[in-house]
């Protein structure tokens, strides 16, 4: 059976239409829609539970070296209180899933983790650890909830000093006492707006979500669902894992270089990143024709199949359809079409991402 | 005038031989916001029970079928630039009309609609 998070009956309170996402009962959109929830946090501000996200903690003298060998990214130099995207990849050089690392401090990290393989990532984390290395799953004891959009800082500030909102994009600040509850409190997100993260104890996260919606009233916020997070992150052209990565995915076809590391020392996957000569490219399309081209879709050049779409929807901001293409790289300047239904719908290749925020 | 539905949630509101078709409140309320419509083609002869056109909402794409068999007379353009018309009203925003051949005897009136859809 599905598990809910501590905020079902507060969705359902606020008329959230529910639905089951990666094994939680979660609001798909709430009254006002997928559309006026999105625009919303382009233009004002937006709350999502995204407590269905997993949590680990990794602890010990040597927990920064053991890190440093499992995930793409190099976690070396952080400051205490930084946050940094990885991928966790598999000896294959595809990926386990796509991770946030909280530094803690130098012998203590918070790993942030995808709900779908929140179970999968704690057995592959906490085997790929040596002993002397601490583990704790935190995931069933942790809600998460996203303060999204431009006026989120102003709602925060509100109800929070400022010397204890995080000043930088990617940077925390924990134990921090918001109205009395105690959080931590992340500069980071998944719709490429501003905002913030605030991570909860479970019996903290109903009071912490009413008056997060009380406080930004005058702001115009809106609770929002997996609809418009999903319709936001692909406007901000942010990976999705089961779309645009995966387990047999290269993590060297994907468009994250950023966040590969190459010249550290041996971590998991190395070897088999290193002798793989990408094949193909994650690009972005956008719909010249009337239609969605959905995830799966075919894409093609003339009657050759070259790829396919891993996201698709309609972008509510931009007001056009977009994709995200997985496509062999020596068509990534080729005209393509995309297969949908049996009807054809001409692409255009635009620049990543499709939307930055002002 | 009567107004049928569909157990796949279109109404037909059947006047003499013209019929008007659209989708339910309860139809557009389930897909959410609607961004595309492909109407179906003037002309083009229609059976009962068979593919119509399709609607795209953000979430998905979904098929919608003739309530009734007959002939395409009319769509409704305005659809075109506008789906979301739909959202905002489902029983005004007609899609098309047909010239009415025949009406099957699985179409539910209101009040047994209503029911149908509380389960």
């Amino acid at each position: 059976m599905a598990k809910r998070t501590a905020l079902y009956e507060n969705h359902v309170a606020h008329g959230g239409k529910i639905v089951e996402f990666a094994g939680y009962e979660l609001p798909v959109q709430y009254e006002a829609g997928v559309i006026t929830e999105h625009m919303t946090v382009r233009t004002k501000v937006g709350i999502f539970d995204v407590s269905h996200m997993g949590e680990v903690v990794v602890k010990g003298k040597n927990a920064e070296e053991a890190l440093n060998k499992i995930v793409t990214n190099d976690i070396r130099g952080m400051y205490d209180g930084q946050v940094r995207y990885s991928l966790l990849p598999n000896e294959k050089g595809g990926a386990v899933d796509d991770i946030l690392i909280y530094r803690v401090n130098g012998e203590c990290f918070l790993i942030v983790v995808n709900a779908s393989n929140a179970d999968k990532d704690a057995a592959w984390i906490s085997s790929h650890l040596p002993g002397d290395v601490c583990f704790e799953n935190i995931s069933d004891k942790v809600s998460q909830i996203a303060l999204q959009g431009p006026l989120a800082e102003t709602v925060l500030k509100k109800i929070l000093d400022e010397q204890f909102i995080p000043k930088k994009y990617y940077s925390f600040t924990k134990e921090t006492l918001v109205m009395g509850i105690k959080c931590l409190v992340s500069r980071t997100g998944y719709t490429g707006e501003s905002g913030f993260e605030l991570y909860c104890g479970n019996q903290d996260a109903p009071a912490l979500f009413e008056l997060l919606l009380k406080t930004g009233k005058e702001e115009g916020i809106l609770p929002c669902g997996l609809g418009a997070r999903d319709t936001l992150r692909l406007e901000a052209a942010m990976p999705l894992y089961g779309h645009e990565l995966e387990e047999d995915i290269p993590v060297n076809e994907v468009g994250l270089g950023f966040a590969i590391k190459m010249a550290k020392e041996d971590f998991i996957g190395k070897k088999a990143i290193e002798s793989h000569e990408p094949e193909y490219v994650r690009v972005g399309a956008k719909i010249v024709d009337r239609g969605i081209a959905r995830e799966h879709t075919d894409v093609y050049c003339g009657s050759e199949k070259v790829g396919i779409v891993t996201s698709g929807t309609h972008a509510p901001y931009l007001g056009y359809p977009i994709a995200m293409l997985r496509i062999k790289k020596e068509f990534a300047d080729k005209p393509l079409e995309a297969d949908v239904r049996g009807r054809r719908l001409k692409l255009e290749i635009v620049p990543l991402p499709f939307y930055k925020k002002a | 005038m009567k107004v049928l539905y569909r157990e796949s949630h279109e109404w037909v509101a059947i006047d003499g031989k013209k019929a008007k078709v659209g989708i339910s409140d309860h139809a557009q309320k389930e897909l959410g916001d609607l961004v595309f419509i492909n109407l179906p083609e003037v002309g083009a002869e229609v059976k009962a029970g068979e593919t119509l056109c399709d609607v795209e909402s953000v979430k998905a794409v979904s098929d919608l079928y003739a309530p009734v068999t007959g002939k395409v007379v009319a769509v409704n353009e305005e659809l075109e630039g506008a789906p979301e018309l739909i959202n905002q009203d489902a029983m005004k925003a007609w899609i098309c009309e047909i010239e009415v051949e025949s009406v099957p005897d699985d179409l539910m009136d209101e009040e047994a609609y209503k029911k149908f859809i509380k389960g």
